[in-house]
């Protein structure tokens, strides 16, 4: 296959949804690998994320990594969503369902579409507190550069 | 030249975007990011640890030695945190 879907939007999105509409009537998918990323608050003080982002370049960024993606797997449906804006705590950010004949693929592609979001796509957070204190920009981690490396 | 900034590059420089006519000496990404620097102490600022400025020219990532050509639009950024 070599189509792929990605959106990049301020609504939430539904992944039961996005799995059906790539799955109906199909019956050569035998593995539909999804993950979601949420916006977590561990110490109970985040109010929300905000997420910047630059426009149309994120969109080529993302179909950039989602077009290595399919040439790399074997995929027969592939689906990314990352959302912009505030993002309240527990609220969804960013969806990738990769679906393969097996399992293998659709999980490589995933994990691999994941790093490359994390670290090349242009997303930037920046912290809103519970108090409603505006905090700091949620710096890059250098293990996320490195896992993408894993990829090489 | 459009000039693009986000996160806290847009918020140290004041402007999220500017069109600016550039001397004819600068070269590369990194003559353009001295020459910013200059301007004010927000721009200086924005550029003070230029290693840890990432850079897109036409929406694509370039590397702070590019050349800038005849480049239409150049954005600088931090390092992404997406996903």
């Amino acid at each position: 296959m070599s189509a792929f879907k990605v959106r990049v939007q301020e609504e939430n999105f539904n992944c039961e949804e996005e799995t059906k509409s790539l799955s109906a009537n199909r019956k050569d998918i035998g593995a539909i690998v999804s993950f979601t990323g949420l916006c977590r608050d561990e110490n109970q003080t985040l109010a929300a994320l905000e997420l910047e982002h630059f426009p149309g370049m994120a969109e080529k960024q993302i179909s950039f990594y989602c077009q290595q993606a399919v040439e790399r797997w074997p995929l027969t449906g592939l689906t990314v969503i990352h959302r912009f804006g505030k993002i309240p705590a527990g609220e969804q950010i960013v969806l990738v369902i990769a679906c393969s004949a097996h399992r293998r693929a659709a999980f490589e592609a995933a994990d691999f579409l994941m790093d490359f979001l994390k670290t090349k796509a242009p997303f930037w957070k920046k912290e809103h507190f519970l108090d409603g204190q505006t905090g700091g920009w949620v710096e890059a981690k250098q293990e996320d550069e490195e896992d993408t490396k894993r990829w090489q | 030249m459009k000039i693009r900034y986000f996160a806290w590059l847009r918020e140290r420089i004041g402007t999220a975007e500017e069109e600016r006519d550039l001397p004819e000496n600068l070269v590369t990404v990194a003559d353009l990011i001295a020459w910013l620097s200059r301007i004010d102490e927000g721009y200086a600022y924005a550029f003070e640890q230029p290693e840890t400025i990432r850079v897109a020219i036409n929406q694509e990532h370039v590397e702070i030695t590019q050349p800038l050509l005849d480049a239409k639009e150049i954005a600088f950024f931090p390092p992404m945190t997406g996903g």
